[in-house]
């Protein structure tokens, strides 16, 4: 008992704080980012450019069906090896972002391919252009579906921003590492610590995904 | 890329061959662990329903890597010596049991209730009803996001690789450090990881439309 006294002192505490902002930093800018490219990816696979969107769609499976971890590895090992050289903090984004943006150009495409057809061709014999009728008609009721599952995929973001930690990102888990490192006593005080951080952060998330949910559902 | 895959293929070979056991394993015992809370949550105790969610709901919210190190560093310090392998597959089981928790118990509302109240009303106890008529129609519903859930299981194992635990990517991070040539390396180990996930994933949607 006395290990959780000491292992929480507010030092500790501060510097596990401190790793997860860098958490919530990674996840919050590739989540944005993501959204960008998500969004322009699962139109382009939407309204079907000739083949563009099979070529589109393919890089998407591609990208969806790799183990992240790799995608990290190949944005800051491999591609230093060809020159490229970026900071930790943009690599663990970057490899983020190109793997989130295959998984939300999944999710909005879909979001987008359950607003029933009639709403466009509604919109269209109205006298509305095409891109009108996306715009005004199809995206914002497609946007209502889409937001739960793009709330549980930011879940997994910050869940997965812990695997930068082996390109030593300072976010959550790498400062938990460290401070068990320097003293074993603290190690079951770190790891309580970080289930219940990961824990508060995701599950408040997901509270405020059914709240949307149940609030857009009427 | 070609010397690098001719000089490792054993290496590389092993490598899929633990990740592969591993995601196996894990599907398997996930999958029992996943059961037994879905059915839990369905019973008509609160109690139970209540130490289902709790279960459920904690390791859906905290990330693989942190359950696997768990396994991995602190069971060895406190209870008994475990490996890598076992450390990493014990996390992705209990990660992914949560996971599916959730795809069995929808896969159990998704019977008609009528199924329940005919096999009670028939004399079969709650048990008898669930394991001999609700769970063998639910399984139906669970198939297709059960084989989801091995793409992911097959993309997760990676974490193996932190707890030295002989899969593909620890492999390839050997490889890549021994050989310095990491793009080359990872695109090989890319390129495997995607002769597993592509064709399920593919097969799988095929199999989702044609239920649906």
């Amino acid at each position: 008992m006395s290990d959780f006294i000491a292992a929480y002192s507010w030092e500790n505490i501060r510097y596990l704080l401190q790793g997860l902002l860098v958490t919530i930093e990674v996840s919050v800018i590739s989540i944005i980012f993501s959204f960008i490219i998500g969004a322009i990816l699962g139109l382009t696979r939407y309204i079907k450019v000739k083949r563009l969107s099979a070529i589109v769609g393919f890089v998407i499976d591609l990208i969806r069906n790799l183990p992240l971890l790799l995608i990290l590895f190949f944005v800051y090992f491999g591609l230093a090896n060809v020159g490229i050289r970026l900071s930790i903090f943009w690599s663990a984004t970057l490899a983020m972002t190109v793997f989130e943006s295959a998984m939300l150009a999944e999710i909005i495409r879909s979001g987008i391919q359950a607003v029933e057809p009639g709403q466009m061709e509604g919109a269209r014999a109205n006298g509305l252009t095409y891109w009108q009728g996306l715009r005004v008609i199809v995206l914002p009721q497609a946007l209502k579906k889409m937001i739960p599952p793009l709330v549980s995929q930011f879940i997994s973001l910050i869940k997965d921003t812990s695997l930068a930690t082996i390109i030593v990102l300072p976010e959550l888990l790498y400062h938990a590492q460290l401070v068990y490192g320097q003293n074993t006593n603290y190690v079951i005080p770190m790891f309580v610590a970080l289930a219940v951080m990961y824990f508060v952060v995701c599950y408040a998330l997901s509270l405020v995904s059914r709240y949307l949910e149940r609030r857009l559902a009427r | 890329m070609i010397t690098i895959f001719t000089e490792n293929w054993q290496a590389l070979l092993t490598g899929l061959g633990y990740t592969l056991f591993s995601s196996i394993l894990a599907l398997f015992f996930s999958l029992i662990i996943g059961s037994f809370f879905a059915i839990l949550e369905e019973m008509p105790y609160r109690i139970l329903k209540i130490i289902a969610r709790i279960y459920i709901e904690v390791f859906r919210n905290i990330p693989l890597l942190v359950v696997a190190m768990f396994f991995y560093v602190v069971v060895p310090m406190y209870v008994t010596n475990i490996n890598g392998f076992t450390a990493g597959t014990i996390g992705l089981t209990i990660y992914t049991s949560a996971f599916i928790a959730e795809t069995v118990r929808a896969g159990i509302q998704a019977v008609d209730p009528g199924q329940m109240e005919g096999a009670r009303s028939n004399g079969l106890t709650f048990m008898q009803a669930m394991f001999h008529i609700i769970l063998p129609q639910a399984f139906k519903y669970v198939i297709p996001p059960l084989g989801n859930q091995f793409i992911n299981l097959v993309k997760n194992s990676s974490v193996l690789a932190f707890v030295a635990g002989f899969d593909l990517m620890y492999q390839g991070d050997i490889i890549a450090s021994t050989t310095f040539d990491t793009i080359n390396t990872y695109i090989i180990i890319g390129v495997l990881y995607l002769i597993i996930t592509m064709p399920l994933s593919y097969y799988m949607r095929h199999l989702e439309k044609k239920l649906s």
